[in-house]
């Protein structure tokens, strides 16, 4: 990989955790081949998943993993924010809440109630909310996972201070570009891949399955006009609609939005 | 001198968000916590109401380094309510997925995690900086097991071809062929793996544990078996709700579990070694031999020198069911929907991940309840603390915490999953 960072001083490098699974921040471990030339163009301040050693901030690049979820989190959020000159979130989690947004459109009472038996030890806010939605961020990269791919173009990118290369299309033009079958038209299997963010490499539809939105909505999408096919042509039953909506990106504007159309 | 505490307010190189907390008084140890205040993420509230099919891709979510323990336990559960039988074929295929994510996430753990608590770096980059064709040939490693699990699965983290019945799309032979070449290295570079751990410097720390983990007979475990234990247990994992019980403490978000009778047990590699050595292939236990490991490791530290054994297993495994592979005749089995309660229980890189799912006539999931593998040894993580510092009291503050973090990661603890779960402080008063 051509990561080359030419001034002197190394930018630093900060990896934060909130609510998560990890699988966003393993990403850049998952980088194999390009780890080693990462380490190198970097300095890794703080990225307590990999490593004991931490610096304390001002930090150049901030990747940001996860949802704010509890009161803690948000204090956090705001002192990264103050202490990073360039905040990138990374993932479902951190761009739109993640799996355990489904908390927003539910009563947490019950929910801390069905898991624990002593709910007063539980300190969480009612909803699971993106990192934007309480500072301000300088780049969002989409997916649950994000995309090694998209990960080393934007880390490259920010490091030769260009705008990095992450199309906002959907999922629908990468299936053309790799001449994939369209499976709605062919097998008559419900796809959002016409609403959602490209970046995967149109990985379901080559796999035989329809896209379920690990990258969130693409920008200005029509999610109406496409449940409206799924229900018509596909007789996918309401309840159905609603819930492929509530997914990975449930959190997300278009998404939530349309899935309240489909019930509560 | 008499009174200290040590902490350790965020644990590294472990995954998700934990702390220690140990506190000496008078020379005396009074309490050693392993906290957990990883935020939970309601995974078995937020199941109720969503269809059957999605447990396996929602539940994947529950930990990104170990997906398909939860894909495997949520289709596992699915099935046997209602009743769908896999064809060898698929069944042999998930065994192989299975293999790819123990490669990926042992390796993970023994070269960029623990190997460097053992050599005295902070960390894997600063550990390449001095023994850059260790850390490359770790590199390597994991990237094979990463491979086999983007072939099968689409991507390393949270693979999308699978599904309850089995696949979405069979995978060619001709893209499984195409990693035959690099399993012939892998399998030469794990049984040097085993070699260079079995050489590190172990803390003499052998402790009595109650070994639970799957036993299926014929081969060493990974998807099916029986729940066993070096104390008698042995019992289906239907059973699992009845000798493992849960409970909820002040200082971990995610719930401790110890036998019905009160006692702690251990999970995880230390435990499917003790019970199942038998079942390891031929090199993987002469590996094991020539290492001085015997067939029952009572040390924790030791569990580094285990997971590689382990990984010459499942590249044995994996070139095993490469060679043999024929493409089924469907990637998956229909299913018919039938209301129920069913189990799923397999042997994820860090124990034994339970999952159980009640399903109504619609398949709409009105329960859920899933313990992952490091809510499980929560308690026994607290003992051998306790067990390590009070022998080991006499360690300066710095020392005593770096080998209570090294103790902590014998575990591999993936904190992120076991919220339903690092951070830790030594305090001396
Ligand atoms: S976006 Fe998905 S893969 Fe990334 S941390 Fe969240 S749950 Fe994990
Ligand atoms: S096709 Fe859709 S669901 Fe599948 S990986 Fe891509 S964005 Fe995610």
């Amino acid at each position: 990989m051509n990561m080359t960072a030419a001034p002197a001083k190394k930018p630093k490098l900060a990896v934060w955790k909130f609510s998560s699974c990890d699988g966003c921040q393993l990403s850049l471990l998952d980088c194999e081949d390009e780890l080693l030339a990462i380490a190198e163009a970097v300095d890794i301040a703080y990225f307590p998943e990999a490593s004991r050693a931490t610096q304390p901030g001002p930090y150049d690049i901030s990747l940001v993993e996860g949802s704010i979820t509890t009161p803690h989190d948000v204090e956090r959020i705001h002192e990264i924010r103050k202490t990073s000159k360039l905040l990138i979130t990374i993932g479902a989690c951190a761009t739109a809440g993640g799996i355990q947004a489904l908390r927003n459109f539910a009563d947490v009472e019950e929910y801390i109630r069905i898991i624990y038996a002593t709910p007063e030890f539980i300190d969480t806010l009612a909803t699971s909310t993106a990192v934007a939605d309480h500072v301000t961020v300088d780049f969002e990269l989409r997916g649950c996972p994000v995309s090694k791919g998209q990960l080393l173009e934007l880390l490259n990118a920010t490091l030769n201070g260009r705008k990095p290369n992450i199309p906002n299309h959907s999922v629908c033009v990468e299936c053309k570009q790799a001449g994939h079958v369209c499976v709605m038209v062919a097998h008559g299997t419900p796809c959002l891949g016409p609403i959602t963010q490209a970046g995967c490499g149109a990985l379901c539809p080559h796999y035989d399955r329809g896209c379920y939105a690990c990258f969130g909505p693409k920008e200005s999408p029509n999610p109406a006009s496409l449940t409206q096919t799924w229900q018509e042509s596909l007789d996918v039953p309401e309840r159905q609609v609603k819930l492929a909506l509530r997914t990975f990106n449930a959190g997300a504007e278009a998404f939530r939005k349309e899935s309240l159309k489909h019930g509560q | 001198m008499a009174n200290r505490t040590i902490n350790v307010d965020y644990l590294a190189r472990v995954e998700g968000e934990g702390a220690m907390h140990v506190k000496i008084h008078d020379d005396k140890l009074e309490e050693v916590k392993l906290k957990i205040f990883e935020p939970p993420r309601f995974f078995e509230a937020l199941l109720r109401g969503r269809d059957y099919t999605e447990a396996p891709d929602i539940t994947a979510r529950i930990c990104g380094i170990c997906p398909v323990a939860y894909l495997m336990g949520a289709v596992h559960a699915m099935e046997s309510i209602c009743e769908v039988r896999v064809s060898p074929q698929i069944r042999e295929l998930r065994r192989l997925l299975y293999c790819g994510e123990w490669i990926e996430s042992h390796v993970l753990h023994m070269f960029m995690l623990h190997a460097p608590d053992f050599l005295g770096y902070e960390d894997a980059i600063q550990l390449a900086k001095d023994h850059p064709d260790v850390v490359k040939m770790g590199l390597r490693l994991k990237k094979l097991g990463n491979g086999l699990m983007t072939v099968l699965g689409g991507r390393e983290v949270h693979p999308i071809n699978v599904r309850v019945g089995g696949f979405y799309k069979s995978p060619k032979p001709s893209a499984l062929k195409n990693l035959r070449g690099e399993l012939d290295w892998a399998l030469g570079a794990a049984l040097q793996t085993v070699e260079l751990v079995a050489g590190f410097e172990f803390q003499d720390f052998e402790q009595d544990y109650e070994f639970v983990c799957l036993r299926h007979g014929e081969e060493y475990p990974l998807n099916e078996g029986r729940l066993v234990s070096n104390r008698g247990l042995d019992v289906p994992i239907s059973e699992y709700d009845n000798v493992l019980i849960e409970e909820h403490v002040e200082h971990s978000t995610a719930l401790h579990s110890h036998r019905e009778n009160g006692d702690i047990c251990h999970v995880g590699p230390l435990a499917r070694y003790a019970m199942n050595y038998d079942l390891l292939t031929p090199a993987a236990r002469s590996a094991a031999k020539k290492a001085g490991l015997p067939p029952i490791v009572r040390n924790p530290f030791r569990s580094i020198t285990v997971r590689a054994v382990e990984v010459v297993y499942a590249i044995e495994e994996a070139i095993r069911i490469i060679d043999s592979y024929e493409v089924p005749d469907k990637p998956f089995e229909p299913v018919t929907v039938r209301a129920g309660t069913g189990y799923g229980c397999t042997e994820a890189p860090r124990g034994i991940c339970y999952h159980r799912y009640t399903i109504d006539d619609q398949g709409i999931i009105t329960d859920a309840k899933i313990v992952s593998p490091t809510a499980v040894n929560q308690k026994i993580i607290e003992k051998d603390l306790w067990h390590f510092v009070e022998a080991n009291l006499d360690l300066p503050d710095e020392k005593l915490k770096w080998t209570c973090e090294q103790a902590i990661r014998n575990y591999d603890p993936c904190i992120s999953c076991s919220t339903h779960f690092l951070d830790l402080t030594v305090e001396r008063s």
